[in-house]
């Protein structure tokens, strides 16, 4: 131990100056926010969700999406094999012919239950034709109702993937039943 | 009987059979595409190699008949190679497309792969591209890429049904299969060369993108399409209901019966069991016609017909059983009505068109189970109506109630103006089935069976074999088997408790009817056997 550590009062002074520099930095960070409404100055741990977020991580697993071929048709081929390797049953296809008999097959319905969803990413290492991502960076899709929570193949094509930096690119679609 | 040693075990086998089969009833397994029991040997796919004594070459297993004192090995480095080498063959102008192939989870390029294959494939030119999706008739659909010319399909119409409609075309690796110039593929066993292909080439048109193959659960059965009473796999899918426009009953397969229908199913038996799933199923028992219909529970519905077979006269009431139902039902039944006295019982009614029948599977009479109902004695008994006569007797009011089992009368060879006429002149009209049908709207009161895939039962085939068939799936509604209504009515009037399994009903039939003395279901087992004809 230091020859002034020794010294309780020293420490004790320092620590205080400590605690009031963090004290007066953020009664202006605060301030800035409240009374002069400057959004964007960040606060003292709190991020101000949701005007400020997070970076997320590119591996984060957010809302799924289809992924489009250039005719901005699904690139999947309705292979089940991402409802078969789902923990929760949440994924519910319909296969269909496709026009093109070199793709064969087509998912006349794809839909996901949201509700259900384990978010563990199975589905996206099982697809064979990269067709289905977790990179969209959504993380809100609360519902009003169970039916607000069942994604389905048009709501699924329309996402984008998020930025670099992870923020969502697409609007987060609200389902019209799922405003209250 | 030549006695040979198969990877150092010994085995006796009949003469004339090949390594393939002898290995298998050592429970030794070798691999092959183009071999099938039921079909010529063609030694096309050259899978099948094993070493043989001292041969300095492996040789096809398929093509060597088992001799005195052969000393096959199945396993040994050289024959792994050989495997090795041939699928690597197989496999070089195979598409990658397994996962929209309907043919996985029960492929064997697929299969022998993961045991066999070569994981570093050396191939680096592009594929042989052939046609795809190519309808060949009605049922089946052929992607020539996938196929690896085993010629098994081709052998089966040439072979079974005799009439040629596939052959090889072109040459090497361009060669495909196909059909001869202005033919089909549409005899009435088209779809079994979808069974034997080993691979996805030839698949179902009625099966194409309905269900995963890994999805579906499997239960014995025997097709109640006519009165040969094939052996049948129910595949039904339960785990994914929104697949298949939600028909739980996906497809049926042969399964095999040296004793009756070998490896094979007509077409008409394999696309018979669409009325399962169908939007005409009765499912709740209902009393009333049209508007004033009304669907009531059985504890409603039994003491109402049990009020009916009493409060009438036996010889007013008429019976008209079916041949479609089982012979645990039947038995039921007729313990019914000779405990009332009725003696107006019948379980014949002719076609409207008859039957088509040929050499191979299909027969005329289009009932699983006629011969049961004769065995067990459904014929009018002394003094009664057959079932004509009950019609008739119906138009002239002597008869005032009648109960139908699963007949469609509108559908026989007699006038409908006949039939129409008689039904309306009835007090009472009871119709019991699985599902709606012409006459059944004519019917006061409805009573909902289950269908054969919904329930354990026996049918006994035209050449009087008893051959067991399981329950695949749950009946829909509150429909019950026909031996369970039948019982409950019975036990409405006194006949004693319900059983509470088929088998109880079977037993008693066993001991009731002197050509089922000595059956039981354990006794019958996978595959049926001949009831005592007399």
């Amino acid at each position: 131990m230091k020859f002034r550590q020794r010294f309780y009062l020293a420490e004790v002074l320092i620590g205080l100056g400590v605690t009031a520099a963090h004290f007066f930095v953020n009664l202006g960070r605060h301030t800035a926010h409240h009374v002069f409404g400057r959004k964007t100055v960040p606060g003292a741990v709190t991020f101000q969700y949701p005007e400020e977020r997070r970076p997320y991580s590119p591996r984060l697993r957010s809302l799924h999406r289809l992924v489009r071929r250039e005719d901005g048709s699904p690139r999947c081929v309705a292979c089940m094999m991402c409802e078969t390797v789902c923990p929760a049953h949440c994924i519910y296809i319909v296969a269909a012919e496709h026009p093109n008999q070199d793709i064969e097959k087509y998912p006349e319905r794809f839909d996901i239950d949201l509700g259900k969803c384990v978010f563990c990413g199975y589905c996206v290492e099982a697809c064979p034709e990269d067709a289905i991502r977790m990179d969209t960076g959504i993380l809100e899709f609360s519902s009003y109702s169970r039916l607000g929570m069942i994604y389905t193949k048009e709501t699924l094509l329309a996402l984008e993937p998020a930025g670099p930096d992870g923020t969502p690119r697409s609007p987060i679609s609200i389902p019209p039943d799922r405003r209250p | 009987m030549p006695k040979l040693t198969i990877d150092g075990r010994e085995v006796e086998v009949p003469a004339g059979t090949n390594l393939i089969e002898a290995a298998r009833r050592l429970g030794i397994e070798v691999p092959y595409y183009c071999y099938h029991p039921g079909l010529s040997i063609a030694g096309q796919c050259r899978l099948c190699m094993v070493d043989v004594g001292n041969s300095p070459r492996p040789q096809i297993a398929c093509n060597t008949l088992a001799a005195d004192g052969m000393v096959v090995r199945t396993e040994t480095p050289k024959v792994l190679e050989t495997r090795q080498s041939v699928m690597e063959f197989h496999l070089i102008n195979h598409p990658l497309d397994c996962p929209v192939c309907d043919q996985a989870g029960e492929c064997w390029l697929q299969i022998y792969y993961m045991k066999h294959g070569l994981y570093e494939p050396r191939m680096v030119d592009e594929k042989v591209h052939k046609p795809k999706a190519v309808p060949l008739g009605p049922h089946v659909i052929l992607d020539a890429e996938r196929c690896i010319l085993c010629s098994r399909c081709v052998r089966f119409c040439d072979e079974i049904t005799g009439t040629g409609e596939l052959g090889i075309f072109q040459r090497g690796d361009h060669s495909e299969i196909g059909l001869f110039p202005g033919k089909e593929l549409a005899n009435p066993y088209s779809a079994n060369v979808v069974d034997i292909c080993p691979v996805g080439a030839l698949t179902d048109r009625d099966f194409r993108f309905a269900v995963r193959v890994w999805y579906l659960e499997t239960a014995k059965s025997v097709c109640p399409g006519c009165s040969r009473g094939c052996n049948i796999e129910v595949h039904y899918n339960l785990r994914r209901p929104h697949h298949n426009q939600g028909h739980r009953v996906a497809r049926l397969k042969p399964r095999e019966n040296p004793e009756v229908n070998q490896w094979w199913i007509c077409d008409a038996g394999r696309y018979g069991g669409k009325f399962v799933d169908d939007a005409s199923r009765l499912l709740f028992p209902t009393r009333g016609r049209e508007n004033a219909a009304r669907e009531v529970g059985w504890d409603e519905m039994v003491p109402l017909v049990a009020a009916r077979l009493r409060d009438y006269r036996p010889d007013e009431i008429g019976v008209l059983a079916s041949p479609r139902m089982a012979n645990e039902d039947l038995f039921v039944l007729k313990r019914l009505v000779e405990h009332l006295g009725i003696a107006n019982v019948d379980f014949r009614v002719p076609p409207g068109r008859p039957g088509d029948e040929d050499r191979i599977l299909i027969k005329a009479d289009k009932n699983p189970n006629t011969r049961g109902a004769e065995l067990i004695g459904l014929a009018p008994r002394a003094g009664g109506l057959d079932a004509r006569g009950m019609l008739r007797a119906a138009r002239e009011r002597r008869l005032k109630g009648l109960w139908v089992f699963h007949h469609d009368l509108l559908a026989s060879a007699w006038p409908g103006s006949e039939i129409r006429e008689a039904l309306r002149a009835l007090d009472w009209f009871i119709f019991q089935g699985s599902n709606a049908n012409g006459i059944s709207p004519d019917a006061d009161v409805l009573l909902p069976s289950a269908t054969w895939v919904e329930r354990e039962g026996t049918f006994t085939n035209f050449e009087g074999r008893v051959q067991r068939f399981w329950k695949a799936v749950e009946p829909p509604g509150a429909s019950l088997s026909d031996w369970e209504i039948l019982a409950r009515i019975g036990d409405a009037l006194g006949l004693g408790a319900v059983p509470g399994r088929a088998e109880d009903s079977f037993k008693s039939l066993a001991a009731g009817v002197p050509a089922f003395a000595g059956l039981s279901y354990r006794e019958l087992g996978d595959f049926g056997k001949e009831a005592a004809t007399a």
